[in-house]
């Protein structure tokens, strides 16, 4: 197994986190794992991306320029990685933020409203959450335990407290896709 | 088993240095280097060291020069426009047989250039940098691994030999996170005996220990030079270092350091699987570069590809320790741009015949 995927979009979406937390799962499972940031200008206000890859042997290149899945939260991000996901791979965008959807026919596409669904889970900052979930139940790379267990790491303590009701967006997350 | 965990580059570096016991870091931020520098500020005093967040570059330099004359095991690191200003006080450091750990987590240049990762600055590193007749041990890692294994290398040589050592890593390998395990590593254990040159105070009965790199005698500078200049030759002697993977067989070979020599490996792995004979030599120490196993590996080669993220400097000290026809041949990206594995690839089948 060799997953290359890349999360894109605003900054404050929890786009990094996301990566993270999943990178953070993989080495629970002891896979090799590498998690490279967007630092640049795209930071400062504008989209955020990071490239996540999850692999049962060494990671050669990190740095790479297609990818098995996108994750997409925003307009410019799809625009910018729809056309890099490999034929077959996967395309999950976040409805509510993209008005022209995806076009591709070659690569399974699935889109899940997940703000309104963490605006039922009631935290709207667990919108990363149920993405990932939703990723997770069409590709099983890791557990829902080790996820959880990656979040652990990557929340600070303080707020440790809201690892359950990311969990919760996880397992609903983890149920939208069938 | 050390327990893995999951760590920028900056941050294993930092971790890897504290662990190596230094006494002392100073430096001053600069993106994409600054994780180093806020490790160091949140955890060094508390693990027994002393941070400073110097108000230049030019400062930083000078006081690990300072520092450093202590004996103790000092550091700083920056990226590439602040490791331009650190020229002048490197020198002075090569020249008064210093030893200390530097780190250029490289950026795009020329100028202020780009935040994005580059090895822009390998001549600087290599050749020199500042001016006269010096020399750094350049270390080049390829991940976050070896970014905290060759911390602790570093900080060895370094008091070996009594030079600078430095790491020469990218915006890249200082930003992502790999897992990481830590080596069994007691500081105690690898300290060398500085008392015959450091100034760590008055001892009765000693002759002064002084510390300086200005000689106006020409003798005496010339003589200085000469003992620089085979501490080099020794150097270049016993701690050459490269990776090769896949040589033995190879008819091609892609020459590459550091996180070029990662999409160089992908290539070497893609064009295999189409049948050609790829094999990768990745230099680990750029100085001492490993010139006689690139001669030896490409007598039997039909071509070499030196990949870097550069307009092509590597390339020049390939091709000088090639001693036989095999063409050489260059793919570089420039600006903060990665060369990726399916173009190295293509460059490789322009010269497989």
């Amino acid at each position: 197994m060799n997953e290359e995927l890349i999360v894109a979009g605003f900054g404050g979406q929890g786009v990094l986190s996301m990566g993270m937390t999943l990178a953070y799962a993989g080495m629970v499972e002891d896979k090799q794992v590498a998690w490279i940031p967007s630092y640049g200008p795209e930071m400062r206000g504008g989209t955020a991306n990071c490239t996540v890859i999850v692999s049962d042997t060494n990671v050669s290149s990190p740095i790479i320029s297609s990818y098995d899945t996108a994750i997409v939260l925003n307009q410019p991000s799809l625009e910018k990685f729809e056309p890099k996901v490999k034929p077959g791979g996967i395309l999950i965008y976040e409805s509510n933020n993209i008005l022209n959807p995806p076009k591709r026919t070659d690569i399974e596409v699935y889109s899940i409203p997940a703000n309104v669904e963490a605006d039922k889970i009631g935290n709207k900052k667990t919108m990363n959450m149920i993405i990932l979930g939703a990723f997770l139940s069409k590709k099983p790379l890791v557990s829902k335990e080790s996820i959880m267990e990656g979040l652990s790491k990557v929340l600070p303590e303080r707020n440790h407290h809201l690892l359950p009701i990311n969990e919760k967006a996880l397992k609903h997350g983890m149920a939208l896709i069938n | 088993m050390a327990k893995k965990l999951l760590m920028k580059g900056n941050e294993a570096l930092a971790e890897a240095a504290i662990r190596a016991g230094v006494k002392g870091y100073f430096g001053y931020p600069i993106t994409p280097q600054s994780e180093l520098l806020e490790y160091m500020a949140t955890n060094l005093e508390a693990r027994g060291g002393v941070f400073v967040q110097a108000e230049s570059e030019v400062a930083a330099i000078n006081m690990v020069y300072g520092a450093s004359g202590t004996g103790k095991r000092v550091m700083t690191s920056t990226s590439s426009p602040g490791y331009s200003l650190m020229q002048e006080g490197i020198s002075y450091m090569a020249c008064a047989e210093l030893p200390c750990l530097l780190v250029n987590v490289v950026r795009g240049g020329p100028g202020l250039g780009t935040i994005q990762p580059s090895q822009g600055d390998y001549f600087q590193a290599v050749k020199g940098g500042g001016h006269g007749d010096y020399k750094l041990i350049v270390l080049a890692p390829n991940s976050v691994q070896e970014m905290a294994n060759f911390t602790f290398l570093g900080f060895d040589l370094a008091d070996k030999y009594r030079l600078p050592v430095l790491i020469l890593a990218d915006g890249a390998l200082g930003q992502m996170m790999e897992s990481v395990e830590f080596p069994e590593y007691n500081p105690e254990e690898h300290l060398v005996d500085h008392s015959a040159w450091a100034t760590t105070g008055r001892v009765d009965g000693r002759p002064q220990n002084y510390i300086t790199s200005l000689h106006l005698l020409s003798e005496k500078m010339e003589e200085i030079n000469v003992h620089l200049q085979n501490k080099y030759k020794e150097i270049q002697k016993n701690e050459t270092r490269c990776e090769t993977i896949n040589t033995n067989d190879a008819d091609l070979l892609i020459v590459s350091f550091g996180l070029s020599a990662r999409s160089s490996q992908k290539a070497m792995e893609l064009s295999r699987e189409e049948g050609m004979k790829v094999g990768l030599i990745r230099p680990i120490t750029v100085f001492p570069f490993p010139s006689d196993i690139i001669n030896e590996l490409s007598k039997k080669a039909k071509g070499v590809l030196v990949v870097e993220m550069n307009a092509g400097q590597m390339v020049e000290d390939v091709r000088l320790s090639i001693k036989n026809d095999t063409p050489v041949a260059f793919y570089g990206r420039m600006g903060g741009m990665i060369p990726q594995p399916d173009d190295i690839v293509n460059e490789l089948k322009k010269i497989k015949d």
